[in-house]
C-alpha cells in the first residue's frame, strides 16, 4: 500500500501537520483564535510581494546551513559547528567586500569563494582531529563555535576597523543585493543569494549521488572498516566531509554578509542559523531536495510569525513553540513510522 | 511411550511467511532431541512457541501428557521449560549470581540475600560440572562461560526441559566439547534437552533422536542410531548434498604468494605472528589450520593490507606488498573474503548494487572522470547476483536485510569476479548451512582449477581437510607443521593445533 519512499515523504508532512495542530490547540488553550493566528502567519509570509521577498530571503541561509548539516549527516558525521562556520563565512565575504574594489565579475565570486573557504577551514580542524586522533567532532565543533564568535568580533574591532562595532558596507561590486529584486518586492531585502542556495543543493545532490567521491564519502559514513577494506582512504574522506560541510555553512554566512546585511557587526551571541540548520536537515530527511522544502517551511514560519502579534495578537513565543513542536514530531518520527506501518498492516 | 513434550500439528504465521506448518515434535524423558533445519527453516520460531513467546495459529501442546496453553514465558517456567536463546540475555555489569537470580532473588528481611544466592549457584554449578565463578562479572568472562550462566539461569528456575538454540554457533571447538559433556551430565540427572542446530556432526555425536524441519514444514523424526549424516543432510536440504567436494589432484604451478619471516603485532601491541614462512602456488589451495587466536587473523590482515607488519616480507609475483594500502594490495591481484563479513565485507546500509562494486567503483566502466555510471554498475550487480545465486528482492535492497548465506555469496561473487591471482578466504562458510557451504566450496575448487591460488583460513577441521591441497598448522604465531590431507587426519591436526610438535610425518611426506 505504501512504498518506503512514500513513507519517507509522509513522515515529515505528518510531523508538520501534527505540529500545526498542536500549535492550534495551544492557541485555543491560551484564548487565541487559531484560525486568525494562522491566517496572520500566512499573510505575514505570503500576504504581498514584500512579505514573499522577506520570506525567500530568510529561507536562503537556512537552505545552506541545512545542506551543511545534512551533508555531514549523510557521511556519518554530526556537524554542530555550522554556527561557527557561518560566522567565518560571513566575516570572510564582508572582508573581501570592504577591502578593495574590482569589477563585479571578479569581486562577487571572490567574496562568495572566500566565504566557502573560510567555512571549509573551520570544518577542516574538527575533521582533522577526528580523522587522525579520533576526537569526537561534536565536542570540537561546539568549542569551535565559541572561538569563531569571539575571534570574528576581535577581527572586526581590531583588524578590519579601528575599534568600531561594525564594518563598513561592502562595495556594490561584491554585493548580492539587487535594486530590481528590491523594487519588485516593495523594497524587501531580497537578494540573489537564493540562486547560490539552490545551486548549492544541486551540487550536494550531484556530489553525493553521482560521483566517485560521493560513493566514498557515503561508504565511509556508513562503515569505516569496510571502506578501509575496500581500499578507500578513510581519514581523507572524513576530513573532506567536514570541509565540504563547512563550505556550505560558510556560504550560508555569505548570504547574510554580502546579501541581507552587507556588513559584519560585533555579535553578543549566536544567530541560530547553524543550529536551525540541524532541524532543517532533520525535517528534510538529509536530502538536498528535502532541505529546500524544510528551509522554506522554517523561513515561512520565522517571517510569518512577525505578523502574528500585530494582526492576531498572538505572541511570537507561541510561534516558537509551534516550530519546536514540529521538530519534536520529526524527531519522534520513529513513532510516526510505527503508526504508518501499523496502519499499513491493518489495511491489508 | 512417555513424552515430556508433545507439540502436535503446529502452525505459526508471520505477515507474509508461514514459519511453521504441520510440525510435530515429541520429546522423550531424559533424551537429547535435535531440532535440525537450515537457516530460516523455523526452528527458533517453533521453540519460541513452546516457550510462550509466540502463540501458534493451530496445534496442541502437551507437557507430560497434559494439554497446556502456554500464554507467556512465565507459564513455560512453571511447567519446567527453560530456554537459552541464540542471543544471550545477560546484563554485562552484573555478576554471574546477580544475573542468575534476577527476578527470583532469595530474600532476607526485604533485602536480597546474595550470600545465599551465591551458595545456590555454586551448588548447581558443581552438580552439573559447569565450573562457573558465581562472583565474576559477565563482561569479564568468555562467551562459552556466559552460555553456561544462561543454562544455570534455567536450572535455577527449576527447568526440567532445556531448549538450547544453536548453542555451538558461538563456541570454539574445545568449548563445544565441554558443552557436550555438560549436556550429557544434564540428561544423567534426568533433564531433557532440545538442541537446535544445523551442524550434523554434533547431532550424530550427542543426540538420541532428531526432528527435521524444512521451510517451516515438519519432515520427519528419526533415531540417530538408525541414520547417517548424508540422510540427515538430504532431509534438511531436500536434495542430495555432497560433503567431500569432488577434487582432482592439484597441479601447483608458479609461486604466487610468498611470505618470509613475517612478524605482526595485534592492536594491543602483542606480537601475534612470530616469523611465519608460507608459499602459495597457482592452482593450489593452502589451508591454515589452528585454534582461533594463534595469529591466523593477524597474518591474513597483514597479507591483505589491513594491518601493518613489523618485519619480514610479503610478495606477490615477486612484488613486495607488505605495509601497502588495501587498495594497492587489491590492485596487485589479491581478493579477500574477510572473516567478519558485517564489519569488513559489506557496507550493510548500502544497496546490493553499491556493494557489488565496493572495490571497483572508481574503475572503468563503473566510473569515468570521477562520475559514476550507474547503468554499468547495475548491470554488473545484476549479473553477479544471478551467477552466484544471491537471493535478494532487487539490487536496491540493502545488504543488511539479506540472510547471512546470501551476503556471503555476494561477497564471494564480487571477490572472484575480479579475476584475482590469489584469493584469501577467511572462514568463508562460518555460520552458513550445508547448501551454501557446498556452493562456496565448489566455487573455491573451481577457481583453483582455473589456476588461481587460494589461501584458506578456517577453524573447522572438516573444511581444512576437505578443501586443502596443503595444510599449514599455526600455533602461537608460528607455522608449526606443514602437511597435506593425505598424510594426516583430524586427530593429528588437533594435536598439532594444541601445540604438541609431532612433526614426524613431515620427513616422509
Ligand atoms: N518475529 C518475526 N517476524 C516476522 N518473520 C519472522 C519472525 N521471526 C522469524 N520470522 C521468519 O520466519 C522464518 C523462520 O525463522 P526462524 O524460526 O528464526 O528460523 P531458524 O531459527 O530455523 O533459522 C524466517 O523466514 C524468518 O524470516
Ligand atoms: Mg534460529
Amino acid at each position: 500500500m505504501f512504498s518506503n519512499r512514500l513513507v519517507n515523504i509522509l513522515i515529515p508532512i505528518i510531523s508538520v501537520i501534527l505540529g500545526l495542530l498542536s500549535g492550534a490547540f495551544i492557541m485555543l488553550i491560551f484564548g487565541y483564535n487559531p484560525i486568525q493566528g494562522y491566517a496572520a502567519l500566512w499573510n505575514g509570509a505570503f500576504g504581498d510581494l514584500y512579505f514573499l521577498g522577506e520570506t525567500i530571503r530568510q529561507v536562503t541561509p537556512y537552505i545552506l546551513s541545512g545542506l551543511a548539516v545534512a551533508f555531514a549527516f549523510r557521511t556519518g558525521l554530526f556537524n554542530i559547528g555550522v554556527e561557527g562556520q557561518v560566522f567565518m563565512g560571513w566575516l570572510a565575504s564582508v572582508w573581501v567586500g570592504v577591502s578593495f574594489e574590482a569589477p563585479m565579475i571578479i569581486h562577487l565570486p571572490l567574496a562568495i569563494l572566500a566565504a566557502a573557504l573560510a567555512g571549509a577551514a573551520w570544518g577542516f580542524v574538527p575533521g582533522l582531529l577526528k580523522a587522525k586522533l579520533g576526537v569526537h567532532e561534536v565536542i570540537v565543533t561546539i568549542m569551535m563555535n565559541y572561538i569563531a564568535l569571539y575571534s570574528a568580533n576581535a577581527i572586526v574591532r581590531h583588524v578590519i576597523t579601528d575599534n568600531a562595532d561594525k564594518t563598513e558596507q561592502v562595495a556594490p561590486t561584491a554585493s548580492l543585493g539587487s535594486e530590481w529584486l528590491e523594487q519588485l518586492t516593495y523594497f524587501s531585502r531580497l537578494h540573489y543569494g537564493f540562486v547560490v542556495a539552490l545551486f548549492g543543493a544541486l551540487i550536494m545532490w550531484f556530489l553525493l549521488n553521482k560521483t566517485v567521491r560521493g560513493f566514498e564519502l557515503r561508504s565511509v559514513g556508513f562503515n569505516k572498516d569496510a571502506s578501509h577494506y575496500a581500499g578507500m582512504n578513510v581519514s581523507r574522506n572524513i576530513i573532506l566531509s567536514m570541509v565540504i560541510s563547512g563550505a556550505f555553512a560558510g556560504l550560508a554566512g555569505a548570504m547574510e554578509g554580502i546579501g541581507t546585511f552587507g556588513y559584519y557587526s560585533v555579535k553578543s551571541g549566536f544567530t541560530n542559523i547553524g543550529f536551525d540548520g540541524i532541524a532543517v536537515a532533520l525535517l528534510g530527511g538529509n536530502a538536498a531536495i528535502g532541505v529546500i522544502f524544510a528551509a522554506f517551511l522554517f523561513g515561512t514560519l520565522k517571517i510569518g510569525a512577525l505578523n502574528m502579534p500585530t494582526q492576531a495578537g498572538v505572541p511570537t513565543e507561541l510561534v516558537e513553540i509551534v516550530i519546536a513542536l514540529i521538530i519534536f514530531f520529526v524527531a519522534s518520527s520513529y513513532m510516526i513510522r510505527w503508526l504508518i506501518l501499523r496502519f499499513k498492516k491493518e489495511g491489508k | 511411550m512417555d513424552y515430556v513434550i508433545e507439540m502436535l500439528d503446529i502452525r505459526k504465521e508471520f505477515p507474509g511467511v508461514v514459519a511453521n506448518n504441520n510440525v510435530n515434535l515429541q520429546v522423550k524423558q531424559g533424551e537429547i532431541h535435535a531440532l535440525l533445519g537450515e537457516n530460516g527453516a523455523g526452528k527458533s520460531t517453533l521453540m519460541n512457541v513452546l516457550f510462550g513467546l509466540y502463540q501458534p495459529e493451530k496445534g496442541h501442546i502437551r507437557v507430560k501428557g497434559k494439554e497446556v496453553h502456554i500464554s507467556n514465558p512465565n507459564v513455560a517456567n512453571d511447567l519446567g521449560i527453560g530456554m537459552v536463546h541464540q542471543h544471550f540475555m545477560l546484563i554485562d555489569t552484573f555478576t554471574v549470581t546477580e544475573n542468575i537470580v534476577l527476578g527470583s532473588e532469595p530474600k532476607k528481611n526485604a533485602t536480597v540475600d546474595i550470600r545465599q544466592a551465591e551458595k545456590q549457584v555454586k551448588e548447581l554449578s558443581e552438580q552439573y560440572g559447569l565450573n562457573v565463578d558465581p562472583r565474576a562479572k559477565i563482561r569479564d568472562i568468555s562467551v562459552g562461560m556466559q552460555q553456561r550462566v544462561e543454562i544455570l539461569k534455567t536450572l535455577y528456575r527449576g527447568a526440567e526441559i532445556l531448549i538450547l538454540d544453536e548453542p555451538t554457533a558461538v563456541l570454539t571447538p574445545p568449548e563445544i566439547k565441554e558443552l557436550t559433556e555438560i549436556m550429557r551430565s544434564l540428561v544423567r540427572e534426568g533433564k531433557s534437552i532440545i538442541l537446535i542446530t544445523h551442524k550434523l556432526k554434533e547431532i550424530m555425536e550427542v543426540c538420541d533422536r532428531c526432528t527435521v524441519i524444512r521451510k517451516g514444514e515438519g519432515i520427519d523424526t528419526l533415531n540417530v542410531s538408525d541414520t547417517n549424516v548424508t540422510e540427515l543432510a538430504s532431509l534438511m536440504v531436500g536434495r542430495e548434498v555432497s560433503f567431500t567436494s569432488e577434487k582432482t589432484p592439484a597441479e601447483p604451478k608458479d609461486k604466487y604468494l610468498s611470505v618470509v619471516d613475517l612478524h605482526v603485532k595485534d592492536s594491543r601491541g602483542v606480537e601475534m605472528v612470530k616469523g611465519v614462512n608460507l608459499d602459495v602456488h597457482a592452482g593450489e589451495i593452502v589451508g591454515i589450520a589452528g585454534v582461533d587466536g594463534n595469529g591466523q587473523t593477524e597474518l591474513i590482515e597483514a597479507i591483505t593490507g589491513l594491518r601493518k607488519s613489523d618485519s619480514g616480507s610479503i610478495t606477490i609475483h615477486g612484488q613486495n606488498i607488505a605495509n601497502q594500502t588495501p587498495r594497492k594490495v587489491t590492485e596487485s591481484g589479491i581478493s579477500h573474503i574477510p572473516q567478519d563479513r558485517h564489519k569488513f565485507g559489506l557496507v550493510l546500509d548500502f544497496p546490493m548494487r553499491e556493494n557489488m562494486v565496493l572495490q571497483t567503483y572508481y574503475q572503468n566502466p563503473f566510473a569515468k572522470s570521477g562520475i559514476l555510471n550507474y547503468k554499468s554498475i547495475s548491470e554488473k550487480a545484476k549479473s553477479l547476483i544471478e551467477e552466484y545465486d544471491v537471493r535478494t528482492p532487487s539490487i536496491f535492497t540493502h545488504a543488511r536485510s539479506l540472510s547471512g548465506g546470501n551476503q556471503q555469496k555476494a561477497i564471494i561473487g564480487r571477490e572472484i569476479d575480479r579475476s584475482p591471482d590469489l584469493i584469501v578466504a577467511a572462514q568463508p562458510t562460518r555460520g552458513l548451512d550445508v547448501g551454501a557451504i557446498e556452493f562456496i566450496h565448489n566455487k573455491l575448487i573451481e577457481e583453483r582449477g582455473k589456476g588461481r591460488a587460494v589461501l584458506l583460513l578456517s577453524f573447522e577441521l572438516d573444511e581444512i581437510m576437505n578443501l586443502s591441497d596443503r595444510i599449514a598448522v599455526m600455533f602461537d604465531g608460528e607455522v608449526v607443521a606443514e602437511t597435506s590431507p593425505e598424510d594426516t587426519d583430524e586427530q593429528e591436526l588437533g594435536l598439532l593445533m594444541a601445540g604438541s610438535k609431532q612433526q614426524q610425518k613431515e620427513g616422509d611426506a
